[in-house]
């Protein structure tokens, strides 16, 4: 065997890592990061809060869309800001902001 | 499948990438992309902090330099309160070792002169010039003398203080209202909009009247502003002043500065003298010095045009302009807050850009803003910009937004909640 491609054959199984990253990468919504990112400045970096308001990582998106549609229709109890600002989202961004901080670790 | 050999060095990229998403374990979120390259950050206040911190966290291959002449980061947000007694300047102090340690920022203690966009490098005081792929430009703001001749000497500077930059000058203003007797003057001037942080100004006036009711109850406020009205949480701030503070503020809207004398501390306008016995000037602003000499103060010559996507100037490509130097969008507030989501918003594009793949066409920010009226009671404005696709700029989402009902110590937890949890977003 040639040297060449002793150096494929020796870079395939990196390749097809980086490959199958890839492809999970690419299904990464970069866009409901980008929203979900302005939340990041109360509720912690990817939502990994530790101070004063709920942490959003892994919980249910479930939980975090009732949530946020709650506050959106000015029926959930003890709002100070967060109904003004769900008021500003769509229901489709609010389901992928929400699809985001489910899909993120919690620590 | 086909593969010449850059593309499978990029693959081999994209898998060290994985590697080191996978070593630094919990910081990382999943999907950590594979862009690469140099990006220097001039700049380490909310914006650029934040752009620097996001710019690793969300792409671990990219090399990025901060560049920061201060040793730590001190928050402009809360300093009013160091004026009114309740907080101390080391309580708004925050270290750069984070974003060095956990998240890999080069950071370099040194001033950045120049932005030599063909040659594509940082010129700094004392090391050696940084070569960059993009350069993200966050100075803040610059202070404009000109039309106060009195004031345009660092020696008079050194007398009538702004305290709009948080650190030194803000414990030397209060030094000075503690010299003050008690039945002494209060005067600050306000400038037009657009200035940092708009209900600032209110705030530290209320700020003031706290510590005056409390320790000099026969000294008062006297607010000279610029504007024609006040230009944040108006009735809540007016509340304030006659519910918690009454006799103390008086306010003078219209009020244009023609001089400073600053032997006599009298504070010259077009209607008229008044005198106090510490008197504070916030002068008229414009994006900081370094923007302005690489030519990125396209608008009236004042602050820096960009594209909402990106950020990226409208004047020189390749180099973006965060923070509050940007000539801000309609409804779009020179704030702390708003800084740290331009840096996200940056940060995201800048990787996109040096990735290859699309940027995010449809930016969204939530705007929060606190202002303390004691000790312990809290007011907030809060709204949401989104970009608009037919006029190119950042727009406030109708019915959105609004105000607190009133004060409460309820909302003063939640601030401290938010200070401690956006200098983490920045610098954690």
């Amino acid at each position: 065997m040639r040297r060449s491609n002793l150096v494929k054959l020796a870079l395939v199984p990196a390749a097809l890592t980086a490959l199958a990253w890839a492809g999970t990468a690419g299904a990464q919504d970069y866009k409901a990061r980008s929203w979900a990112a302005s939340c990041f400045a109360c509720h912690g970096t990817e939502g990994r809060s530790e101070g004063e308001f709920p942490a959003l990582a892994g919980k249910s998106k479930k939980d975090l869309l009732e949530a946020l549609k709650e506050f959106k229709a000015g029926t959930r109890k003890n709002a100070t800001i967060m109904h003004q600002h769900a008021k500003g989202y769509t229901d489709e961004q609010l389901d992928r902001i929400a699809t985001y901080f489910s899909q993120q670790s919690r620590r | 499948m086909t593969m010449n050999r850059r593309d499978f060095v990029g693959l081999l990229g994209a898998g060290a990438a994985l590697g080191a998403a996978q070593l630094s374990g919990c910081a990382t979120p999943m999907g950590a992309e594979s862009a690469r390259g140099r990006v220097v950050v001039v700049g380490g206040g909310f914006s650029g902090s934040t752009t620097a911190k996001y710019l690793r966290h969300w792409a671990p291959g990219l090399e990025v330099t901060l560049v920061e002449p201060n040793q730590n980061f001190v928050s402009c947000p809360f300093s009013n309160r160091v004026l009114g007694g309740s907080l101390t300047i080391e309580q708004l102090t925050v270290g750069y070792d984070k974003l060095q340690s956990t998240r890999g920022v080069r950071l370099v203690r040194d001033m950045a002169t120049a932005i030599d966009s063909d040659k594509k490098q940082v010129r700094l005081a004392k090391g050696n010039p940084i070569p960059y792929d993009r350069v993200v430009v966050a100075p803040g703001i610059d202070f404009v003398y000109d039309q106060i001749p009195g004031l345009n000497n660092p020696a008079a500077q050194s007398q009538i203080l702004h305290a709009w930059k948080a650190g030194p000058e803000t414990v030397a203003l209060r030094r000075q209202l503690e010299a003050m007797p008690n039945g002494g003057v209060f005067v600050m001037w306000i400038p037009t909009s657009p200035y940092r942080c708009p209900p600032g100004p209110y705030e530290r006036a209320t700020q003031v009247a706290y510590y005056f009711k409390n320790h000099k109850p026969k000294s008062k406020v006297i607010i000279l502003d610029a504007n024609p009205d006040i230009q944040s949480k108006k009735g809540l701030f007016t509340k304030a002043w006659n519910d918690m503070y009454p006799g103390i503020v008086e306010y003078r809207p219209g009020s244009e500065l023609q001089d400073v004398d600053v032997r006599t501390r009298t504070v010259k306008l077009l209607q008229g003298d008044v005198k106090g016995d510490v008197v504070n000037i916030i002068p008229p602003q414009r994006a900081g010095r370094i923007a302005r000499d690489a030519g990125l103060a396209n608008v009236n010559n004042r602050f820096c045009g960009v594209d909402w996507l990106t950020y990226e100037s409208t004047a020189v490509k390749g180099v973006h302009v965060t923070g509050d130097s940007t000539q801000s969008a309609p409804a779009m507030p020179k704030s702390g807050h708003m800084a740290n989501q331009h840096g996200k918003i940056c940060a995201d594009a800048i990787i996109a850009l040096m990735g290859g793949r699309e940027v995010n066409d449809e930016p969204m920010i939530a705007n929060t803003c606190y202002s303390w009226v004691s000790d312990r009671e809290v007011v907030h404005v809060a709204s949401v910009h989104q970009y608009d696709k037919a006029k190119k700029t950042m727009v406030a989402v109708q019915g959105s937004g609004g105000l607190s009902p009133a004060p409460s110590v309820k909302e003063g937890a939640f601030a401290m909640g938010w200070a401690n949890a956006i200098w983490d977003d920045m610098l954690g």
